[in-house]
């Protein structure tokens, strides 16, 4: 793995495809609906919870494994819009981000028979992976290993398919309601719009979507445990959004993918400057083990930065984002 | 790079302001976090030298099948991270000591099941614990010998010790509310970077006692002092500026967002991810009252400061021109404007007051949690809580709110498990916005 290789691996890892679903979700909350949803992690955790219990601790069939999961989004939507979305904005980053931490808090600690606490839930793989067509001689392809090469396969054209349905629905005469909302209210509701049911509703599409991220990050890393869905896992799904710009179709994908590519580069770049017997970057400064904060504490610089200078983000257009919504 | 449409007035000085910001900013963290980062091998490298920082690990046995008498003659082994063995056999009381050089850790402690008398057996069978030494620090280990027969302690016996561990924490929390509420009243910012300057006053303190050798209550005081210019910098490099681009609020708390995250992860590496201690009244003596709850000194010292500092705050607001200044920012900042009051001075005042407050807060909390940075992270939903709870941009709702959520925390441990405690926190959270979203001293008209 060299500097080139290894962001384009990491860039379309299942990881990555789970995190751009998550931005996917955000898009809808965030960019088309003007709902700050600092919960995402929350709906992904809910997802592959739900799945992979289903499957490891009661033996149901993928197929309502994965019902499970989407219900288990749809009543957290529920939870967290009822108290909120008749509230101003930040009141609902702040539920959301409680429920959340409520949740992991709940997935770490408590049901341990159900939930493993920190070993997080394993063998639910099993029916999934016997599905996969690949032939066995198959070892490995482009580095990716045949299980994940499997989940690509699906988590890909899944990323299509919802993209092009968040394109039509956008569309629609429901599409537009839910972009007014986020420009004006009252006006909305001027019309005699129900304003509350449809923020519920897009909370809830935005939700299960994220919900199927959490699949995908599932069946790709084979196990789900809790701390995987903390508040960083929703800041890093909101960078992506910015970055791609919010409130357009394919954002959330460029953005994630450019966030994984450079994230990844950056990573590697700098383990090479820092190891090694005559290191560039001198141990005092920088040891291998600290790359890592160092990377992310870009990201947080990357956020502040594009959210003072462009909030549009690379590919946004700066009318269709009403971000002062008080 | 694509221009976006000409803006109708030059604004070169505005777009040199928040980058101008940004510099400034990194250049105080850095400054000094460089210190400690610096500082602090080089300490660690004159330990390993003169081993000044010694922990030691003790214990008393006694056989409760034989009314509590001392069982002597017991083989104890203490091995610490590098897998160096210390031991001792109790005396003819009981008792045992072992002292660990070096920096402490995770250390394995090993009760030699052979030694014990003929007859003598272990309550359970956990001869060897695993612990987290602190530097510095004697820690009691206690292995329990013969049939179970203590008082058996009910849940009501629990109530007055939770409470007061609570009241204490809530204490300790309240002035980090009140700063993150007086942000937000004045400013309208949720501040998802609060915690952060919590985190920086732990550590200047830490920085100070520990690495310069100030005594800690001159340290505490330079964490204060420096967490006052913190937060100014911040608001004149970073906030000011976006205010005066006419950045939305929305957009300032992604801000906010980010700066928490660069910060954190900037702490992370300035610290190397440790948990760190501060080196003076680390393990203060107890005392019991009615046996009810034990208090230490440095509780009391500890909430007579919170008391004082934040009823000099809330006298402050009340009485001074600048409080009233504050007070009507907070309720409307044109009309105040347009009366004569210099906003940008009242705003200016309230970031340093604010930052103050929460690097108090750090100080105190470097004791209870340690010097982590995640010591932000962990506190950050409890302040949201408790300033939702009291009511946002009320100063009384955050101190009651404070007070509350930390009795609650602790009173949750009667009926969670204690990892759950702080659930309790953010569920009570959710039900106050369900049944009075202004909070409880909040006023209406705040919420709409």
């Amino acid at each position: 793995m060299d500097l080139i290789t290894s962001p384009l691996y990491d860039a379309f890892t299942p990881t990555a495809i789970s995190f751009v679903l998550a931005a996917i979700g955000l898009n809808i909350h965030f960019g088309y609906a003007g709902l700050l949803n600092f919960g995402q992690a929350a709906f992904a955790a809910v997802g592959a919870y739900g799945m992979g219990v289903a499957i490891a601790s009661f033996n149901l069939p993928l197929v309502v494994a994965i019902l499970v999961g989407l219900v288990a989004a749809v009543l957290l939507a529920l939870v967290m819009g009822v108290p909120t979305l008749r509230l101003r904005a930040d009141y609902l980053a702040i539920v959301t981000i409680a429920v959340a931490e409520i949740l992991r808090l709940v997935f770490s600690t408590t049901f341990k028979e159900y939930f493993r606490a920190r070993d997080g839930v394993s063998g639910f793989t099993g029916s999934f992976r016997s599905l996969n067509p690949l032939p066995d001689s198959m070892d490995t392809f482009l580095n990716f290993s045949r299980n994940d090469l499997w989940v690509m396969l699906v988590g890909w054209p899944l990323v299509g398919l919802i993209l092009l349905f968040v394109w039509a629905i956008m569309r629609s005469p429901w599409g537009r309601v839910v972009k007014s909302i986020r420009e004006d209210e009252d006006a909305v509701r001027s019309l005699g719009k129900n304003v509350y049911s449809y923020k519920m509703q897009a909370l809830i599409l935005g939700g299960v979507i994220g919900a199927v991220g959490g699949f995908v990050g599932a069946q790709g890393l084979a196990s789900v445990q809790p701390d995987s869905y903390n508040l960083d896992f929703t800041f890093i799904a909101f960078t992506m959004l910015i970055l791609g710009g919010a409130a357009r179709v394919m954002s959330p994908v460029a953005g994630a993918v450019i966030f994984w590519a450079l994230l990844s580069f950056l990573g590697e770049l700098l383990t090479k400057l820092s190891s090694g017997d005559n290191p560039i970057i001198p141990p005092e400064f920088m040891t291998p083990d600290q790359v890592g904060n160092i990377r992310f504490a870009f990201v947080g610089l990357a956020l502040m930065l594009l959210m003072i200078f462009r909030p549009q983000g690379l590919f946004g257009d700066k009318k269709e984002i009403a971000l002062d919504a008080r | 790079m694509p221009h976006g449409p000409a803006s109708p007035r030059p604004a070169p000085d505005l777009r040199a302001g928040p980058r101008a910001a940004a510099l400034l900013l990194t250049l105080v963290t850095g400054v000094l976090l460089a210190l400690l980062s610096v500082a602090t091998p080089a300490s660690a490298s004159g330990d390993g030298g003169e081993e000044e920082n010694s922990n030691t690990v003790s214990g008393t046995l006694t056989n409760t099948a034989t009314d509590g008498s001392p069982v002597p003659g017991v083989e104890m082994i203490v091995r610490d991270a590098a897998g160096e063995e210390f031991s001792d056999t109790t005396a003819e009381d009981g008792t045992w000591s072992i002292e660990v050089p070096g920096e402490g850790g995770l250390v394995e402690i090993e009760l030699v099941i052979d030694s014990l008398p003929e007859g003598v057996e272990l309550r359970q069978e956990d001869n060897v614990r695993e612990l987290n030494l602190l530097p510095g620090q004697s820690l009691p280990v206690l292995f329990a010998i013969g049939p179970d027969n203590r008082d058996v302690e009910t849940a009501w016996d629990r109530v007055p010790g939770l409470i007061y561990s609570g009241l204490l924490f809530g204490l300790i929390m309240a002035p980090a509310a009140l700063g993150l509420s007086m942000v937000f009243g004045t400013t309208g910012l949720t501040n998802f970077a609060h915690g952060e300057l919590v985190t920086f006053g732990a550590l200047i303190t830490y920085l100070s006692n520990t690495v310069l050798g100030m005594p800690f209550v001159l340290a505490a005081v330079v964490a204060v002092v420096v967490g006052m210019a913190f937060g100014w910098a911040q608001d004149a490099g970073l906030w000011r500026p976006l205010r005066r681009r006419g950045t939305g609020l929305i957009a300032m708390m992604i801000v906010s967002i980010g700066l928490q995250f660069f910060l954190r992860n900037m702490y992370q590496y300035f610290t190397k991810g440790r948990l760190l201690s501060y080196d003076e009244y680390l393990t203060p003596a107890g005392r019991d009252v009615g046996g009810l709850f034990v208090f230490t000194s440095r509780d009391l010292v500890i909430a007579v400061t919170s008391i004082v500092v934040l009823a000099a705050v809330l006298l402050a607001l009340s009485r001074t021109r600048l409080g009233r200044a504050t007070r009507a920012v907070s309720d409307n900042p044109a009309l105040a404007s347009a009366t004569g009051i210099d906003v940008d001075r009242v705003i200016s005042v309230v970031w340093i007051l604010g930052s103050g407050l929460a690097a108090l807060a750090g100080v105190f909390l470097g004791f209870q949690l340690g010097v982590t940075f995640q010591i932000g992270q962990l506190i950050l939903l409890l302040l949201f809580a408790a300033v939702t709870v009291g009511g946002l941009g009320s100063v009384w709702g955050a101190v009651i709110g404070a007070l509350l959520i930390g009795v609650l925390i602790d009173l949750s441990t009667l009926v969670v498990p204690a990892d759950l405690k702080n659930a309790g926190a953010l569920l009570l959270l959710i039900v106050i916005l369900l049944v009075r979203p202004q909070g409880l001293l909040g006023r209406r008209e705040r919420v709409g």
